[in-house]
Parts: structure tokens; C-alpha cells; sequence
């Protein structure tokens, strides 16, 4: 199949580690995932970054383009934007100091709560969705935005264009260092991400925006380094800089409702990849009416069940609850926030990415649709996947685009066999290329 | 590029179904997104009006290089008076209806408005036939 990589996409498929089990091609939301050679394969195209895949790899052959921890190295002052999800990964009886200082001991020189500049946001979001076309559609979720290019253009311009608060904090320490007078190659400001999809939003941003940010760091590899840390004792021997500031709405920010329990209106959360695609098709068809935000969550539970996280979603959730609940209403940064984040938290117009079937010529694209559809209906319609496409549908649309065979398919190919069309040895050539050759050695 | 859907009066858990087949395969043909609005708001509303209205009927689609075609056709109560149908906040739909979020008085005047042509048939206690055409460029 043939893969072009348009933007810089955030997940990658190690040939040599992928046993071609094809669980990923069946939950991806927007069929992006072919097994061809005995390996899946990415349509670049079309994958939202949304992690789906990831969590379903046995073999943990889906790897995250994060950056490399070394560089943070290559900075004199390392700040570190920690999500409270971090800290909720942990058990209790570690204490938010035993972080910290674990995080400076790894070498950051600073750390930073992410939603420190949630109080700031929603004032603005109050303001912008008394002005903007409803529903709006929160920004937060960089998966569901991509969702959004890809699979409901029609929606694009109900899309938040505020920035996500990642990037609003990352603004406030940029400026923050530039007000210091800190040269720009000296400090580096890092985010540890609990998903993949904001790797992707902070490499290839959407709405016209280049981030601050200068690397990503993976959640699930940073807790492993934590929490080895911590059980092996290892003795604290620098100090870090810890900008804590938070309010309670921040804390829960990243937890459902967390975020729509603060705009004025009609509002509504929505969380889990079926969940948001049922919804966006009624939104789409104009069903829903009388909404004036949504805040609208890839993940079940938000980012409690970021792709990234290791503790379980609900126990996770309910550690950022119980935190809150200690939390004040207000820090003493918000003024400064506002101050210096006022002009900055603005983005351009998203544009779609169009998921072109068939062809770019109507004619053509309906012709070929046509041949689809009479494909579709010689196929025996239960997606068991066989072909290394999601469903017969897809393999359909696949072979009218010159990218599968119609005796791919394991039925057909047992008829054509029948009536001696094809051979038996040319049958088990096909299934190993679609399977590859040495999983029939056995 | 033919389909056909059945509709079923009374039914309003499958009100929907059509458009969202017909939304489906217009952006795999990559059709204009606020085009394709159009034709789902229209489709959506003729799709509502067979199931708050008639006893059945059938959806015919034609899909074609300038445009899209839509024959609605039900077996029903026909109406009786249509420029008052076609005025806007004017309903017949029966209390139940109402209450499920539909019959605001809405339906035949936001196919118009979406349409590039629209055109009603109807026979008093026989059904209605709406045609409605909705260009690509």
C-alpha cells in the first residue's frame, strides 16, 4: 500500500516488532491502517494521531515520536510543564515533593503546573463563545480536532480558535524569560505528555501557530524513570524550581466536565473515540440544536485515559478530585497570566484535511464509487479482516484504487480455487503477502 | 449513482438513516462541505417529515457529476393546504411529536431554503412526493 507522509504524524510502526495481528486496523476512527507483508502500515494521511491503535498493539510495535530526554541538555535553564494527570499516576504515599525533587534530580531546573493558565482561559472562552458561531467546539482535544479535519470538514468552523492551554502556558514562560533577559538558546521549555495527539499538535500545530515548546516527553517513559527513582531511593542531591500555582478548576481541567462546567450556556461534555464520533454525525446533520459549547474528549475520561497514562482512568480521576477538593479557587498568577497572555491566546483559521477516496474529478470519484459499491455487494460482509483491510467496505474502496486485489479477499479467492481459476499454491501466495511468508512456517 | 431507503412512519429511532448515508458518501466524493450541509439539512427534514407524517415511504437518490436528486415519496394524509405548509412556525404535527423536539413548523421551509429546486406533489389522503435538487457548483 502506498504511504505518503504529508504532516509530521506522531506514531510510527517498527516493521521488525510488528507481528501483523491487525487489532489496530479494526479500531482505528478513520481506517488508516492496512496489514500488507505480514506488517500494518499507516495511510498518513489519514491518521488523527488519536492513539487508538497504540493502546490495542500486543507487542508495543506502535512507538511514540517523542524527543529524545538527552536534549533537554543542550539548555542551561529546563523547565519541565508537568499535567496534573502526572501526578495522579501515583500511589498516595508519594508526595508531590518526592516528585519534584525526583524531576530535578533527572535533570529539569524548573517544573510547572500545564493548567496554570486555565483561569485565564476560561475568561476568554466565556468571551469568545458569546461572539463565535455555536455549538463551539472546544480546542482542548487535539485528536478530536484532527477528527474534525478529517472525517467532519463541515464543523471546522466551530472549532474554538482559542489555544490550548499547553500552548498558553508555554507562551508565559517564553515571555517570562525574554522579560528576564534569557537568551533563547538558553533555556528549554519541555512538555510531558499524557497522549500522543498533542505530540502532533505541538510538532505540526494546527490554526498558524509555531509552539515554544522545544521537545516532548512521554508520559509513560517519564513515570517509569520517577517511579524507579523513587523505589530505588535514589538520593536528592540539586534543587528545582517549582512554579506549583493552581487553582481547583485547573486540577480538574483535564478531567470530563472539568472544562464545560465553566462556560456560561447550554453546555455539554462528551467523552470516548464512539462517543464523539456518534455525536459529531448528529451535529453534522444539524439534529443537536440549542447547544453553546461542547467540550469533546478522544479519551473515556478524558485525559485520565490519555494513551499515556499507566494508572487506571477512574482511580486516576478521583485522585485529581480528591486533590481539587484541597485546592483554592484562585492563584496568585493569574493576574500576571492575564497580563501577558491576553494577545497571544488567539489562532488562525484550521484548515480540513481532506480524506480523498477516490479521485479529485467527481466524474471519475462517482465512477469508481460505483465499482465500490457492486464490489461491495460480491463480498461476504463480515469485516473478519482477513485482507488486511478493517472491512469489506474499505478492501472495496481499496481495490478500485489500484491499492488491493479482489482476491485478497479469503472467500472469493476459496470460489475462484473451486473453479480452478486460481491455483492453490497462488492462493497461499497471496496470503503471504498480505501475512507474510514466515508466518505459514510453523 | 442510484439509492433507495425505505422509511417508516412513527419510527423516529431510525429518522436519520438516509441522510447520514447520503452525508457519507458525498464527502467520500469530496464534495463541498457547506454543500453537503444543504443537502443533509434537507434530506434530514423530508427523512423526519415521512415519519412524522405518512404511513411509509421510499427515498430515491441520484447522485451525479453536477448535482444531487432526491425523490421523497410517501404513502400518507397528503396536505391539504401547501402554502401554509410552506409558511414558516406552521405544524400539524400532533402533540407526541412535539414533544420529541420535532413539528416545530420548520420542515418544508428549510427544505426550500436549502434547495436549488423544490417541487411538492401531493394528493389529499393518498401521500406526498417532494423533489428537491441541490447543485454541486
Amino acid at each position: 500500500m502506498q504511504v505518503e507522509l504529508i504532516y509530521n504524524r506522531a506514531l510510527h510502526i517498527s516493521r521488525d516488532i510488528c507481528i501483523g495481528c491487525s487489532h489496530c486496523i479494526k479500531v482505528c476512527p478513520t481506517e488508516a491502517l492496512r496489514v500488507s507483508g505480514g506488517k500494518a502500515g499507516i495511510h498518513a494521511d489519514w491518521c488523527i494521531d488519536c492513539g487508538e491503535c497504540y493502546r490495542v498493539c500486543p507487542t508495543r510495535a506502535i512507538r511514540v515520536m517523542d524527543d529524545d530526554f538527552k536534549d533537554i541538555f543542550k539548555f542551561k535553564h529546563r523547565v519541565l510543564l508537568v499535567p496534573s494527570i502526572f501526578f495522579a499516576q501515583f500511589e498516595d504515599a508519594v508526595s508531590r515533593k518526592t516528585i519534584y525533587d525526583i524531576i530535578g534530580e533527572l535533570g529539569f531546573t524548573e517544573v510547572c503546573a500545564v493548567e496554570q493558565s486555565i483561569d485565564t482561559l476560561i475568561d476568554e472562552i466565556n468571551h469568545y463563545v458569546k461572539r463565535a458561531q455555536e455549538p463551539v467546539i472546544s480546542s482542548f482535544c487535539p485528536a478530536v480536532v484532527r477528527l474534525i479535519q478529517v472525517r467532519f470538514p463541515s464543523l471546522i468552523d466551530n472549532i474554538m480558535k482559542l489555544l490550548p492551554p499547553i500552548e498558553i502556558t508555554a507562551q508565559y514562560y517564553k515571555k517570562r524569560f525574554e522579560r528576564d533577559s534569557i537568551d533563547e538558546r538558553d533555556y528549554g521549555i519541555f512538555y510531558l505528555t499524557p497522549c500522543i495527539g498533542k505530540i502532533a499538535a505541538v510538532k505540526s500545530p494546527v490554526g498558524g501557530y509555531t509552539s515554544p515548546i522545544n521537545g516532548v516527553i512521554n508520559m509513560d517513559f517519564f513515570f517509569n524513570k520517577v517511579y524507579l527513582a523513587y523505589k530505588q531511593k535514589v538520593p536528592i542531591t540539586t534543587s528545582i524550581r517549582v512554579n506549583s500555582a493552581i487553582s481547583s478548576k485547573g486540577v480538574l481541567y483535564p478531567t470530563t466536565g472539568g472544562e464545560s462546567k465553566h462556560v456560561e450556556g447550554n453546555t455539554l461534555a462528551i467523552d470516548g473515540m464512539n462517543n464523539v464520533i456518534d455525536f459529531l454525525e448528529k451535529l453534522e446533520n444539524e439534529e443537536i440544536k440549542n447547544v453553546d459549547f461542547l467540550e469533546i474528549r478522544a479519551c473515556d475520561e478524558s485525559c485520565a485515559g490519555g494513551i499515556l497514562c499507566y494508572r487506571n482512568r477512574f482511580l486516576a480521576a478521583q485522585t485529581l478530585r480528591e486533590f481539587a477538593a484541597q485546592m483554592p479557587d484562585k492563584h496568585h498568577l493569574i493576574h500576571d497570566y492575564k497580563y501577558t497572555c491576553s494577545a497571544i491566546v488567539h489562532m488562525d483559521k484550521i484548515e480540513p484535511r481532506s480524506m480523498v477516496k477516490y479521485d479529485r474529478n467527481i466524474d471519475i470519484a462517482i465512477e469508481k464509487m460505483e465499482n465500490a459499491r457492486r464490489l461491495k455487494k460480491l463480498l461476504p460482509g463480515i469485516d473478519c479482516g482477513a485482507c488486511g483491510a478493517p472491512s469489506c467496505e474499505a478492501l472495496a474502496e481499496d481495490i478500485v484504487r489500484g491499492q488491493a486485489k479482489v482476491n485478497d479477499c479469503i472467500f472469493l479467492r476459496t470460489i475462484l480455487e473451486k473453479r480452478g481459476e486460481i491455483s492453490i499454491e497462488e492462493a497461499i501466495e497471496i496470503m503471504e503477502s498480505i501475512w507474510g511468508a514466515e508466518r505459514f512456517n510453523n | 449513482m442510484y439509492f433507495e431507503y425505505k422509511v417508516v412512519g412513527g419510527d423516529f429511532t431510525i429518522a436519520g438513516v438516509a441522510s447520514s448515508q447520503v452525508k457519507k458518501t458525498l464527502k467520500q466524493l469530496g464534495i463541498d462541505s457547506s454543500i453537503i450541509k444543504r443537502v443533509v439539512v434537507a434530506l434530514y427534514e423530508a427523512e423526519v417529515n415521512v415519519v412524522a407524517h405518512a404511513y411509509e415511504g421510499v427515498i430515491y437518490v441520484d447522485i451525479k457529476g453536477d448535482g444531487i436528486k432526491l425523490k421523497v415519496e410517501d404513502k400518507g394524509p397528503g396536505i391539504p393546504d401547501v402554502s401554509l405548509a410552506m409558511t414558516k412556525g406552521f405544524s400539524t404535527a400532533s402533540s407526541s411529536v412535539r414533544e420529541m423536539g420535532f413539528g416545530a413548523g420548520m420542515g418544508l421551509p428549510n427544505i426550500s431554503d436549502n434547495a436549488d429546486s423544490f417541487r411538492i406533489e401531493t394528493v389529499v389522503d393518498k401521500g406526498t412526493t417532494l423533489h428537491i435538487e441541490i447543485k454541486f457548483h
